[in-house]
């Protein structure tokens, strides 16, 4: 069977206008009507034609997403580590090129930030770090985890793309989800945004994923930075794809989507293209449609009244309560060392309130954690 | 007539199981509860935080009614295992359901890795409730294991599809002496009625409650729906017939004869 950087590659490649243009409203209601869409089904979801059909498209993600997961909402928070890096991307606040004040955690810090964070009532933690493995690497997370560990229920973690040893280290040490951004699925503007350091590796980021299933992580989060590529039909569609390979290849694996959207952030590159609210509300819906089981998460990178408002059309999982400083939680003295800025700033009681007076119960806790974790069967 | 269900040697009035895993706020879950009239709620340890600041579903289970913690999220047997003996050892008593799912595309019951938990557990002397595809060999493998009970799917979880394996549950219900409980894909109350008309033992029902628009009435429709069907399977069912009366029957001319 052909691998997934095959199918990116010839995706990448493939007309998408001319499918776009032979695309009806009849066609879009076939597709969402259908009980398991295709992936060309999917394609139809994302194109202009669906873009006049998106309360429908919404009241369906809606009824498969309460039938699957509920009323329910995943709440987890970020922790960051690290904003050491050694690369350059272009559209990121801790590229090494910006003047951003720099900080590691020590093993005290992290387990300070992670009795703040716990007492709090956080359960599921998401723990981040640049790219700068000489300096937060594997041994480093390896350490932190291990602290974290005995707080959290779920560790789960978003750093620089690794070998399949290497996740296996970090599961067996308690890491168990890993979420991959493959940032832009085109290879040339992926050369573009990315012109110095190890990220630079477009195939090696793009093969992260698999490699984290095949390691044995319960869960592997995938997703493109939406508004690097002015084509974000593409992206979304490459994603809902990347996310139906692995489930279909690593069944064991919970398979999860990320959305996150471009924001302002420290250094000066401008987003190549505005995904509009109603662009990202299709993207949802149709990967929803396309994927019932998947989560699908976002970030407090979105504005409190569109996030209030997004809760009932498919997202399963978001942040709460987070800071992106490093160190942020436990102290309030490092603002100087933000990733970006964040849009919804309201901690995980209001966050709460919000959610309950929308009908949906906010889940802190949903994995209880395994001594052993166990690979997926061949 | 004294008609109650037993299950690892407990006396059940009630047919119908509910769950506790989809609704917006757990606070329902009492007068869902109550509603139903069920005795049996089961539980996902998953989402059970004792030690939580921020309130716990356990918090919300009237305490009349029996347990059933559940190792959703399991993919191997030793996952499964080992939340069955968390569960035991956090104060939810013996009983247990069995989910060991290892596919997150179809969330389909892996029957082989359930066989191997339910031998584990009810050595341990637990009341092994697995869930399962509606399979003869995999439901006597259960038996054989020690299972309490089975607990067929009438169609894939959350689809509210009904009783979509209709044709292979009225095997089990034929071949088993172990009760047999409807779980999963009963959105209606007139699926559960169907299964319990069939002769199964119970029925458990989550999502067809909690996504319906209220949960606490819908709840009451299944109690009664399970009551209406277990009533109709004891009173036995008339004869029905597929064809009408032939007018000129095909074997009428051996009563023709001189
Ligand atoms: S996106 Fe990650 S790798 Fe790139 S500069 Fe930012 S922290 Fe470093």
């Amino acid at each position: 069977m052909t691998g997934f950087p095959e199918l990116c590659a010839t995706t990448m490649d493939r007309d998408l206008a001319s499918f776009f243009a032979r695309v009806t409203p009849d066609d879009v209601r076939r597709a969402m009507a259908r009980s398991m869409p295709s992936a060309d089904d999917f394609l139809t979801l994302l194109s202009p034609a669906a873009q006049g059909l998106l309360e429908e498209m919404a009241q369906r993600a809606h009824e498969l997403t309460v039938r699957h997961f509920g009323r329910t909402m995943q709440i987890f928070t970020p922790l960051y580590l690290s904003n050491h890096c050694t690369n350059r991307c272009v559209y990121c606040g801790f590229n090494a090129g910006t003047g951003v004040a720099r900080k590691r955690l020590t093993m005290d810090e992290v387990r300070a930030e992670g009795e703040t964070i716990a007492a709090s009532g956080q359960r599921q933690l998401l723990i981040l770090t640049g790219d700068a493995p000489a300096l937060a690497g594997v041994d480093y997370l390896e350490r932190c985890t291990k602290i974290l560990r005995g707080m959290f229920p779920s560790v789960t973690m978003e750093v620089f793309a690794m070998t399949e040893a290497e996740y296996a280290r970090l599961a067996a040490a308690g890491i168990d989800g890993l979420t991959m951004f493959q940032e832009t699925y085109d290879p040339v503007l992926y050369e573009r945004l990315h012109p110095a350091g190890p990220k630079r590796d477009y195939a090696f980021r793009l093969g992260a994923p698999e490699r984290g299933c095949r390691a044995g992580m319960r869960v592997v989060n995938v997703g493109a930075l939406l508004g690097l590529s002015p084509d974000w039909r593409r992206e979304a569609f490459l994603t809902g794809l990347h996310a139906d390979y692995l489930q279909r290849h690593y069944p064991n694996t919970d398979v999860a989507i990320s959305l996150p959207r471009m924001r302002p952030h420290a250094g000066h590159f401008q987003p190549a293209t505005a995904v509009t609210d109603a662009n990202l509300v299709q993207i949802l819906l149709a990967q929803r449609i396309f994927l019932p089981f998947a989560g699908i998460t976002i970030s407090t990178r979105e504005a409190p009244a569109f996030r209030d408002n997004i809760v009932p059309l498919g997202v399963t999982r978001m942040s709460a309560g987070v800071s992106t400083a490093v160190g942020g939680h436990a102290s309030d003295d490092n603002a100087d060392t933000v990733q970006f800025e964040i849009s919804d700033h309201r901690g995980l009681a209001e966050f709460s309130t919000m959610l309950r007076s929308r009908g949906y119960q906010p889940v802190y806790k949903d994995w209880e954690p395994n001594a052993h974790v166990a690979g997926n069967r061949p | 007539m004294d008609d109650r269900l037993e299950i690892g040697g407990v006396q059940l009035d009630s047919r119908l199981f509910i769950g506790t895993g989809k609704y917006g706020d757990d606070a329902l879950i009492p007068a869902v509860a109550e509603a139903s009239g069920a005795q049996v709620i089961t539980v996902a340890l998953r989402r059970v935080d004792l030690g939580a600041p921020t309130g716990n579903v356990m918090d919300h289970i009237p305490s009349g009614m029996r347990l059933l913690p559940n190792t959703s999220g399991a993919r191997t047997a030793e996952e499964a295992v080992r939340i069955a003996r968390l569960a035991r050892a956090a104060g939810c008593g013996d009983w247990i359901k069995i989910e060991v799912i290892s596919d997150s595309r179809h969330l389909l019951p892996d029957g082989y890795e359930t066989a191997r938990v339910t031998e584990i557990l009810a050595k341990e002397g637990f009341v092994v409730l697995p869930y399962m595809n509606p399979d003869l060999y995999v439901a006597r493998t259960l038996a054989d294991a020690g299972a309490a009970a089975v607990m067929p799917l009438g169609a894939p979880i959350g689809t509210n599809r009904g009783l979509r394996t209709k044709e292979m549950i009225a095997i089990l219900i034929d071949d088993q002496r172990l009760p047999v409980i409807v779980d999963a894909g009963l959105g209606r109350p007139s699926q559960a009625c169907e299964a319990m008309e069939m002769g199964a033992a119970a029925c458990l029902v989550n999502t067809g409650i909690a996504s319906s628009a209220d949960p606490v009435r819908m709840a009451r429709a299944f109690g009664d729906a399970v009551r209406a069907g277990r009533e109709a399977f004891l009173a036995g069912a008339g004869a029905t017939r597929t064809t009408a009366s032939a007018s000129s029957p095909l074997t009428g001319f051996l009563e023709a004869r001189p």
